[in-house]
């Protein structure tokens, strides 16, 4: 790939990881929770959604590179796993234009133009969500199960603060781990989320210090606040296991905030970008005008992304003792 | 009368105050919600950039440079002040949409940058022009932004259904994330079609940095702070 950087002489070690190598694996560990999401929503049939929102932000990515006469980059999957994410963040009731147009977007708007993969400043499936979620509010956030239309666990929990009843009421920390539950087609089942996780984690993908940070975080916030807002008492188990089951948080975690273009490099800047990622979801979800914030969360996370690296850059041997 | 034909087609083209000079970014953001918005936005700052143009140039040998910026602010106040109660009194729902950006005109970089860099240099009768043809690029520039905005976000141009009942508007392009987005679309769209003429070696007209009459009031920038397209390559 990079034949300009030939500074010393052989033998070489050469590592396996390529972009499109990377971008496989994810693809492939994301297969457990969208083969659960079609499985989960197959009243609704979402493996057309999924099908189609992928397909066209390939077709998006290489129409746009073909016009304007630039290698094409569609064999490096990464569109692969930019539709695929964006197909498991859309309800189950999305119909198939908005997968598309949501497509477009990310890969056109936040991808492309600011110049292709590894020049994108925010996530494009997280801001093409965003992008969704504004227009369509009404749309993005109806969500069916079982042919019936119902709040999903975190609504719920809200709907009952503000009915004055106990905040868990109807809310099954079981159903909610196995993901029969309302939401996004890709985000309910926290078993198949995790099956894709520890792939990535076995492959060395990702390493746990961006999702680890993140989800400690949060469960401390939500542990502590969560007290004072919901009136549940600190550290109420149960509550917890719900905030941490519920919504995209586990995907976010996992597949989103480790997006390697758009999290920060040093490692102290992961632990800072994991906290600051925790302290925001746990703002925006308990404080914030909707009951989920984990999107937001994340883009807004990964436009201070340049700051942290500038703050956590170490400093090179021997630099720093005299001025 | 050369000069005065002139300045309109500097004004509405070659150094057109939204797509070129950038200036006055923050109306343009904010109130192209829907075209008649832009419209009424642009012509009341043409209304009081024409008086304000005119009376400076009248005023220009009676002001002494010292306090010329306050003389000016004092006499663009004044011309806002009688256009938002004309505003108010004949158009009270465009008063209303458009909220505190009417006063805000005050502050508008294009009235002072126009005052300072041409209308207190030059006679009467051109600085009317200068007046009108920045005046009508603001305008030009604002509606198109707002009928693209309108017609995306909410299926209608100038209030009147456009868009087939299945369309489903898409919101974010009349909330603040679409002016950027189409205001951003309609720069670049704006650079592609002059590089396309300076291709095709016909005469590109070319903003004149910082020279005589041109990017108001700065202190200097050579053109490195506003490149356009065109002049990249």
């Amino acid at each position: 790939m990079s034949e300009q950087l030939k500074i010393s002489s052989s033998p070489h070690i050469r590592s396996k990881a390529t972009t499109s190598n990377i971008m496989m694996w994810v693809a492939i560990a994301l297969l457990p929770a969208t083969a659960f999401g079609i499985y989960n929503f197959r009243d609704t049939h979402e493996w057309l959604v999924v099908i189609v929102t992928t397909a066209a932000a390939v077709l998006t990515e290489y129409i746009y590179e073909k016009l304007m006469h630039k290698p094409i980059t569609i064999k490096d999957f990464s569109a692969v796993v930019t539709g695929l994410l964006l197909a498991l963040n859309l309800p189950p009731t999305a119909p198939l234009w908005m997968g598309v147009l949501g497509s477009v977007f990310a890969i056109l708007v936040v991808k492309q133009l600011f110049g292709g993969l590894g020049q994108n400043f925010m996530n494009p499936a997280l801001a093409a969500r965003c992008f969704l979620l504004i227009s369509f509010t009404g749309r993005m956030t109806s969500f069916t199960y079982d042919g019936i239309s119902g709040a999903t666990p975190l609504a719920a929990i809200r709907a009952n603060v503000e009915a004055g009843n106990s905040a868990l009421a109807g809310v099954n920390s079981m159903d909610m781990l196995l993901g029969k539950i309302g939401g996004t087609i890709g985000e309910t089942s926290v078993i198949a989320i995790m099956i894709g996780a520890i792939i990535l984690i076995l492959m060395g993908i990702i390493d746990l210090r961006i999702p680890g940070t993140y989800i400690v975080t949060f469960a401390l916030f939500i542990g502590i606040f969560g007290g004072f807002v919901d009136g549940i008492g600190f550290f109420n188990i149960s509550y917890m296991t719900a905030q941490l089951c519920g919504g995209g948080l586990m995907l976010g975690a996992w597949f989103m905030a480790t997006d390697y273009v758009t999290s920060p490099i040093t490692k102290k800047g992961q632990i800072v970008y994991g906290i600051i990622l925790g302290v925001l979801t746990g703002i925006f979800r308990l404080f914030g005008g909707a009951a989920e914030g984990v999107s937001y969360a994340i883009i807004f996370s990964n436009l201070l992304v340049p700051l942290i690296e500038r703050v956590t850059l170490p400093k090179p041997f021997g630099k720093g003792g005299e001025k | 009368m050369n000069s005065c034909t002139e300045r309109l087609y500097n004004g509405l083209i070659k150094e057109n105050p939204t797509f070129v000079m950038m200036l006055g970014m923050c109306p343009t953001l904010a109130v192209t919600t829907s075209a008649i918005n832009g419209i009424g936005m642009g012509l009341s700052t043409t209304v009081v950039l024409v008086l304000s143009n005119m009376l400076i140039s009248m005023l220009r040998k009676v002001i002494p440079d010292s306090v010329r910026m306050p003389a000016f602010i004092v006499i663009v106040a004044s011309f806002v002040t009688m256009v938002q109660f004309l505003l108010q009194g004949f158009v009270p729902s465009l008063y209303d949409s458009l909220g505190i950006y009417i006063p805000l005109i005050v502050v508008n970089c294009i009235i002072l940058g126009r005052a300072e860099s041409y209308a207190s240099k030059n006679p009467v009768l051109p600085s009317i022009f200068d007046g009108i043809g920045m005046g009508l690029g603001f305008t030009f520039g604002l509606t198109c932004i707002a009928i693209v905005r309108e017609l995306i976000g909410s299926g209608k141009i100038f209030g009147i259904q456009i868009m087939p009942s299945f369309y489903e508007p898409v919101t974010i392009f009349i909330l603040a994330p679409g002016a950027f987005l189409v205001l951003a679309f309609l720069v670049a769209a704006r650079s592609k079609i002059m590089k396309k003429m300076a291709a095709k070696g016909k005469e590109v007209p070319k903003a004149q940095r910082c020279a005589e009459g041109g990017c108001a009031s700065c202190g200097g920038c050579e053109g490195k702070v506003f490149p356009t397209g065109q002049e990249k390559e």
